[in-house]
């Protein structure tokens, strides 16, 4: 074996420095690096790739828990997706979505996230502690528990509502009665804290040198944050709105725990009705489709990012 | 000592970890060697809230079969989760065929689907050689054969549904008991009366409605409702869906009634996933709820080995049949369901789990689980024993409404439509729709679900 390895070698004599380099006889490059990785290539493609093709091919079956669909599944080809397209609940669980992404994501996380991270620059340790460490904390906490915290603060005879009956006001139920803002406030409070972490460590790379020459210049603060700090923090903004909305779409366990996706589907986005088609109706085929159509949403918003906030625009 | 050239060791190296890998992978593949076991018999069944019957009953069988079975292993599986996950989570077993159960804890109307999927495998010669299949009525052998004419289940028990009501709240509202309202005008006038005599404190009538109490407003609030009119979900002869009758529209319009009155729990009490285990456990001990549209088996909340045993409901809790809408015939009508033992399609020895599964549904286990399941027994030594009968006061009542009760159409789009009806009644008992809103949306949704082709309107 050893010998049939160094007959090789002759052939691959044209690349002088690398053979002087390396003590061993030289083998194809591909099958250095695949030899170690072979196991977890392996491990990756059964485990990640395997499950990612299955679903692609089950949207086109009608793959199903139950049934005669369970026994004998059928290639039904565009059948699901012709389904997804005329069915209302989906257009509603798409706008639902795209407004929690927008609500809690986009505008929500950014902008709170950024606004931390502003505020926290320059300031004492103490306080940058104290501040990283409440925002971090409800980052921190496990998603089921942050629905029973919202659900325990916004319920009727929850705390917001003890408050509010405080300075007279009528106790509302807040999970029936607003159910989608309930969810993004929710979701704000507990995904603040990375795209604060990503901001911060954004600011902190931008050059102070910039920023004292505008305001010799005569810039006030606002014009400074907008003329120099934001274009520099571009592509900070544009990688962290690209993981947040990957983050966002995918929210499930949060709006499961506080509203179910309730009341009367008001607040059911979809991996909801993807979870609702797929495992309480077990309709596999139609569930995965949705999956698909979940990606395609993403996808189109972090198009969006990529063209609104190409890095080349800022030198 | 021959020295291992570097590229080589690291190779072997490589190669191990890739055989490692491979056989944990083959050993994960074929996983839990177990169910394969000729000498291993899996029950899978719901253990859940407030309903102990079950793990007491497959705890008892799985002790005392080993027991006289040394070689013999049974092996539960108990599984934590409201109805609809149960469902979920045993076809998921049953779609790997080392982990498909050899006997399902299974609901009735789901055994046609599952027969489909090819999980279940039919009974017939054991049940055929069963010295104890005579004792089975009519109604459980029927409940439990599919469309294809096979037995594939054996009945553990069958349930109705009625109206429980609460003597002392009676009495301090100055309603006679015993209470037999005839149409459903005199259930709403009773719940106005106990509303302005006993004030806030008390819910007049509890009527389960929207979708986060899942089937149980399906079945305990809305069909409840609509076997009393001259409606239906489905109907049978023609084999369609049925949309736009006037019944459905009424049916409707009682929980509109009862929500828009304050006649029921608020809505945020009742849009509670939990609201049946909240009421039965809490509630109604509690002296809370005057009414409850409720099964026959809510007795089991209230037993010795309940979570919170109240055995006083023998001297407070009354059980009266739901009227039909304006009392026309029969005069009352139920709704029934019940839960089967069905034997997999794939288990490694079939005759073994049969006798596992006899052996649990023998004289002994049946009436103890009729006890504290709240069940309306099947087997005629069980509905008869003097144990059962002493140990169930209201099972005379209950099991008289098996004479008025109706099923639900057990098909694969039943899931669907049943979800639907939530959300009928959802919107109306928010006050999102009329009644008349609500059915349209619904019709629309049931087209979609079934095919125009297989609804019918009007009736």
């Amino acid at each position: 074996m050893e010998s049939t390895l160094t007959a090789a070698a002759p052939q691959r004599a044209p690349r002088p420095r690398r053979s002087a380099r390396s003590a061993r006889p030289g083998r194809p490059g591909i099958a250095r690096w695949l030899v170690p990785l072979a196991p977890a290539l392996f491990l990756l493609l059964t485990f990640f790739a395997g499950p990612i093709l299955w679903t692609v091919w089950a949207s086109f079956t009608n793959a199903a828990l139950t049934g005669a669909a369970a026994a004998d599944t059928e290639f039904v080809g565009l059948a699901n997706i012709e389904r997804l397209l005329t069915d209302p609940q989906f257009l509603d669980a798409t706008v639902v979505t795209v407004v929690f992404l927008v609500g809690s994501g986009v505008v929500g996380q950014t902008v709170l996230g950024l606004a931390l991270a502003l505020l926290m620059q320059n300031r004492g340790a103490a306080v940058r502690t104290a501040v990283s460490a409440i925002v971090v904390g409800a980052w921190v906490v496990p998603e089921v528990v942050a629905g029973f915290v919202w659900v325990a603060f916004l319920e009727r005879e929850g705390s917001l509502n003890a408050l509010l009956d405080q300075v007279g006001l009528a106790p509302q139920n807040w999970l029936y009665t607003a159910p989608i803002l309930a969810v993004v406030l929710a979701n704000v409070w507990k995904g603040t804290a990375f795209s604060m972490m990503t901001y911060s460590a954004g600011l902190s790379e931008v050059p102070t040198d910039l920023k004292e020459a505008a305001r010799v210049d005569g810039a006030s603060g606002w014009r400074v944050l907008w003329h120099v700090v934001l274009p520099l923090l571009r592509r900070t903004i544009a990688t962290t709105l690209l993981l947040v909305t990957l983050q966002t779409v995918q929210v499930f366990t949060l709006i499961f725990v506080m509203t179910g996706g309730g009341p009367g589907g008001r607040s059911t986005t979809l991996p909801l009705l993807m979870y609702q088609e797929a495992l309480n109706f077990g309709d596999l085929g139609y569930g995965t489709t949705i999956a698909l159509a979940l990606l395609v949403v993403a996808g189109l918003f972090s198009l969006v990012y990529v063209r609104l906030l190409r890095p080349e625009e800022v030198r | 000592m021959t020295r291992v050239p570097v590229g080589r060791r690291k190779r072997r190296a490589a190669r191990a970890a890739a055989a490692a890998a491979a056989l944990i992978l083959a050993a994960a593949g074929c996983g839990g060697g177990a169910q394969d076991d000729p000498n291993t018999v899996t029950i899978a069944y719901q253990d859940f809230g407030t309903f102990q019957a079950a793990d007491d009953l497959f705890t008892k069988v799985k002790e005392e079969f080993e027991g006289q079975n040394p070689d013999v292993t049974v092996e539960l599986r108990p599984i934590e989760a409201p109805a609809e996950d149960y469902q979920t989570q045993v076809n998921l077993m049953n779609q790997s065929a080392a982990e498909a159960p050899d006997i399902i804890y299974e609901d009735s109307f789901t055994i046609n689907q599952d027969v489909d999927a090819g999980y279940l495998a039919p009974l017939d010669e054991y049940w055929e050689a069963w010295e104890d299949a005579g004792q089975y009525n009519e109604q459980a052998d029927a409940a439990v054969t599919a469309l294809d004419g096979k037995r594939y289940a054996a009945m553990l028990g069958t349930d109705t549904r009625g109206l429980w009501y609460n003597t002392e709240l009676f009495d301090q509202a100055g309603v006679d008991t015993p209470w037999e309202p005839r149409t459903w005008d005199e259930v709403l006038e009773t719940a106005r009366t106990i509303r302005s005599e006993l004030g806030e404190e008390v819910t007049p009538l509890n009527v389960y409605s929207g979708t986060p109490a899942g089937e149980q407003s399906s079945m305990q609030g809305f069909q409840m409702l609509l076997s009393g009119t001259d409606g239906a979900l489905f109907d049978e002869e023609a084999r369609k869906w049925v949309t736009g009758s006037a019944g459905f529209e009424d049916a409707l319009a009682f929980v509109e009634t009862v929500y828009s009155e304050d006649l029921a729990l608020a809505p945020r009490d009742a849009l509670n996933a939990n609201v049946a285990t909240l009421n039965n456990e809490e509630r109604i001990p509690a002296g809370e709820i005057a009414i409850s549209l409720d099964g026959s088996w809510v007795t089991q909340s209230w037993i010795e080995s309940a979570n919170k045993p109240w055995p006083e409901w023998q001297d407070v809790m009354e059980f009266a049949p739901m009227p039909t809408q304006n009392g026309q015939d029969p005069g009352a009508t139920s709704m029934s369901g019940g839960w089967t033992l069905a034997l997999g399609s794939q288990s490694a020895n079939p005759d073994l789990a049969w006798e596992v599964m006899s052996h649990a549904l023998n004289e002994e286990n049946a009436t103890k689980f009729a006890i504290e399941g709240g069940q309306i027994p099947v087997r005629e030594d069980v509905a008869s024993s003097p144990e059962f009968l002493e140990a169930s006061p209201m099972a005379e009542q209950a099991a008289a409404l098996v004479d008025v009760t109706h099923f639900r159409p057990a098909y694969s789009e039943y899931p669907r439509i049943s979800l639907a009806v939530q959300e009928a009644m959802e919107a109306v008992m928010l006050g999102e729709a009329t009644p008349a809103e609500a059915a349209e949306t619904y019709a629309q949704e049931v087209e979609g679900i079934a095919g125009a082709d297989n609804v019918t309107s009007g009736g």
